[in-house]
């Protein structure tokens, strides 16, 4: 196996693990400040300061390991989407910093400031908006080149329906995904007024987000015809995608299953997300980069690996025993640690 | 491309930088006083000392906090406003960048771990250990980033084809000669501040609410931190100074403001220049800057007039390398100073002139490691990888930067008075004395209520 093709698949599982713990942290800030709104935060806010803390910093890390992963293995993918992303990246850059330092500061200051809430759901609403454009972009069309500069055609980007399907379907899975988790979580903490609020939000946001997926695809299609007939080509990955969907729908219907449920949701959005970026294939950025032109040397790529794995040996073993004393013990999901 | 946006892109990177310093710094040092307060409350079982690991931490996560998005601020920045470089530098920088990633998970995974485990564990070893991985943590992340620096100044470990980096050696080019000087002094440096911060609070406190136990036990714990480490951090700015000399003698050279090469070279301290590059009104060291550059009083230092003017650091710099020195020297000072009180006359180490000097000292801290930065950026341009690009053909073509600079001005304007107005309602309002009492009343209450049980 090639170094780029390890490189991209452990960055698209990196990537991957970083939408599904940033989708749960974004959605939650959206639900606490809805629930401030309907005036039913008393029932859940507590549940969600209380997963949240001890984690923010790490989902952050995920994003920051992607990104550096990325210009690692595929160097002239700073070059392209660095020019192109000055902007938008830059919004999501600061966006996520109100949000990280909030965090911390929240933790001292006052829990109900209203500013702060605003603040919370807001930006987990834009920025997986401003992020996506980032998936948008690598369908192509969307950057000029003159000569040596490359620079995104923002008119192209604004009145693309794909690129606002996408913006659609990046904040719906938040926002799906995270209520799931929720209700999952409150399901452990045997906290019964939450589980019913966050199933409710779950099953609402279901729905939209299969259909909006369905809208994404069709734009896609008419956007990049390569990119559509190679997914379609996946189809059972799509089908299976379904599949885990109707399972994770009944599951939470019915009740109960809570934890069964999520990871149902986790695998409908894996055997997507994969369906999408093996359908991309060998193409980073249509038609400028491929995983093949774009590989760094052999020999940073062989340190790369050499240093992923040694700080995989380091790291999980950490993340377990953070596991081990926040999420899974029950004492401290129910409030009495 | 114009000027202009390569301006801009200088000033939103520099601005950048100079707000994430503070709190980069802050996360490598103040780590390894927390861990030394508590290993030290631990072993004497003394509270005051567990209650300053305590307070501190709880601070420390603030700082943490700007830290990790001001980083990922630069980190993004590498790639938004200078593509060229990293498409250039990229294929060499990615394995210290990606492995800095790591130390830093691991440093954020323990300490989270440490903030919210203080009662869980019988044996209160066990959450000192915890210390050990978010020091080390924070000190790699900084080894990491520093070699990354190190690149820029002595580019290596690649041959260079058709204008681009090839036959790459990851590891030789994070192990280039400039990474040991840098790296020791970022360390010294880091754990100097972080003492002098800790330090000037107590001092303050002191001086404001007069002497209690805490910080004075604060204050002698820090001194001596200081000590050791202004002790530390001169070493390190002399070998920062001799690898200089030998291998980027332009940037030693521009902020000596030493010209011609000579034996014997003198050391300038302050002055100006007038319009014919005389220097007036300076202090002249005799033939100490070829014993700082060389160990040598007679030893030939290369002046600035050997190089091309359009490969010429900016002389500026001067000002900065004497400022910083300065305050890396009063620190040796007043640590010295201090300790001198406490062992010669008991009691007079209190005396309000010390309190006022310590209390100063904290700020001038932060002053002198922004300086340090500051010298070693400006001092390697027009390079932004020395002898193979200059900053201007790093630089982002799009115009957009400069609206983003006034973007992220706001950005550091919000997050640095929301750091000290949350910093103050932490501390304030909460002061140590009051806390040990209502902690220990609680301890109390806890232990007679075990009492009544069994």
């Amino acid at each position: 196996m090639n170094y780029e093709l390890i490189g991209i698949s452990v960055l698209w599982l990196f990537l991957y693990g970083y939408i599904i713990i940033a989708s749960i942290d974004f959605g939650a800030g959206f639900f606490a400040f809805y629930a401030r709104l309907t005036k039913q935060d008393h029932v859940i806010n507590k549940l969600i300061s209380r997963y949240l803390s001890p984690v923010w910093e790490i989902t952050n890390v995920f994003f920051v390991f992607f990104y550096i992963g990325i210009i690692g293995f595929f160097p002239e993918t700073s070059y392209y989407y660095g020019s192109a992303m000055l902007v938008p990246g830059s919004l999501a850059v600061i966006l996520l910093a109100i949000r990280g330092s909030f965090y911390a500061f929240e933790n001292y200051g006052s829990k109900n400031n209203m500013v702060y809430l605003f603040l919370y759901g807001a930006t987990g609403v834009l920025i997986p908006a401003s992020l996506s454009v980032a998936l948008t972009l690598s369908e192509g069309g969307f950057i000029l080149k003159q000569g040596e500069t490359a620079s995104l055609d923002y008119w192209a980007l604004l009145s693309s329906p794909l690129s606002w399907s996408i913006v659609g379907l990046a904040i719906v899975s938040v926002l799906f995904i995270s209520a799931a988790f929720l209700a999952f979580y409150a399901s452990r903490a045997e906290d019964h007024a939450a589980l019913k609020l966050m199933r409710t939000y779950a099953l609402f946001w279901s729905t939209p987000t299969i259909v909006i997926a369905l809208t994404a695809f069709i734009f896609l299609g008419q956007h990049n015809e390569r990119h559509f007939q190679n997914m379609m080509d996946l189809w059972w990955l799509l089908a299976l995608s379904v599949a885990f969907f109707m399972i994770a729908m009944w599951l939470l219907y019915r009740g109960g299953r809570y934890g069964m449920a999520f990871i149902c949701i986790m695998l409908q959005f894996f055997s997507a997300f994969f369906a999408y970026g093996i359908g991309q294939y060998p193409y980073i950025l249509d038609p400028y980069i491929t995983i093949q032109s774009s590989v760094t040397s052999s020999s940073m790529g062989f340190a790369l690996v050499v240093a992923f794995i040694g700080g995989m040996c380091l790291l999980v073993p950490s993340l377990i025993l953070v596991f081990r004393l926040f999420l899974f013990d029950a004492d401290y999901v129910k409030g009495n640690k | 491309m114009g000027i202009d946006t390569v301006l801009w892109s200088k000033l939103v990177t520099g601005m950048t930088l100079g707000f994430h310093a503070i709190f980069a710094t802050l996360g490598v040092g103040i780590p390894l006083m927390i861990s030394l307060a508590e290993f030290i409350g631990i072993r004497k079982k003394d509270l005051h000392y567990i209650l300053m690991a305590k307070r501190w931490s709880r601070g420390f996560v603030i700082s943490v906090a700007v830290g990790v998005v001001t980083g990922t601020a630069i980190s993004l920045q590498l790639s938004l406003v200078w593509p060229n470089f990293m498409k250039l530098a990229g294929n060499v920088i990615a394995l210290p960048l990606f492995m800095e990633v790591f130390a830093f998970f691991f440093e954020a995974i323990f300490l989270g771990i440490y903030l919210y485990t203080w009662e869980r564990f019988k044996n209160p070893m066990m959450h000192w250990l915890l210390t050990i991985p978010v020091v080390i943590g924070a000190g790699m992340s900084a080894v990491f980033i520093t070699t990354v620096n190190g690149f820029m100044n002595q580019p290596g470990g690649f041959t260079f084809e058709g204008g681009q980096f090839t036959a790459v050696d990851p590891v030789q080019a994070m192990l280039s000669t400039a990474t040991f000087s840098k790296v020791f002094h970022v360390l010294s440096s880091a754990y100097l501040t972080g003492a002098a911060l800790l330090a000037g609070v107590a001092a303050f406190a002191i001086l404001r609410k007069g002497v209690s136990a805490y910080h004075k036990k604060a204050l002698k714990l820090m001194m001596a931190v200081v000590l050791l480490f202004s002790l530390v951090n001169t070493l390190a700015g002399d070998v920062s100074a001799k690898f200089l000399a030998e291998h980027q003698p332009e940037k030693l050279a521009a902020a000596e403001w030493h010209f011609e090469t000579e034996g014997g070279a003198d050391l300038i301290f302050l002055g100006w220049l007038n319009a014919e590059h005389e220097i007036i009104g300076a202090l002249h060291l005799p033939k100490f800057l070829s014993f700082l550059a060389f160990g040598d009083f007679n030893a030939e230092v290369t002046g600035l007039n050997e190089f091309p003017i359009d490969e010429q650091p900016s002389l500026v710099v001067h000002y900065f390398f004497d400022l910083m020195a300065t305050i890396g020297f009063l620190f040796l000072g007043i640590s010295f100073l201090y300790f001198l009180f406490v062992f010669w006359k008991k009691r007079n180490e209190l005396n309000k002139w010390i309190l006022r000097m310590i209390a100063l000292g904290a700020p001038l801290a932060f002053l002198g490691v922004e300086l340090g930065w500051f010298y070693a950026e400006l001092g390697r341009q027009p390079w932004i990888i020395r002898g193979y690009m200059r900053v201007e053909e790093a630089a982002t073509t799009s115009p957009s930067v400069r609206i983003l600079f006034f973007f992220f001005l706001l950005l550091y304007i919000v997050l640095g008075t929301v750091s000290v107005l949350v910093l103050r309602r932490i501390f304030n309002n909460n002061p140590a004395e009051v806390e040990m009492e209502t902690w220990t009343q609680r301890a109390s209450d806890k232990s007679t209520l075990k009492g009544e049980h069994t």
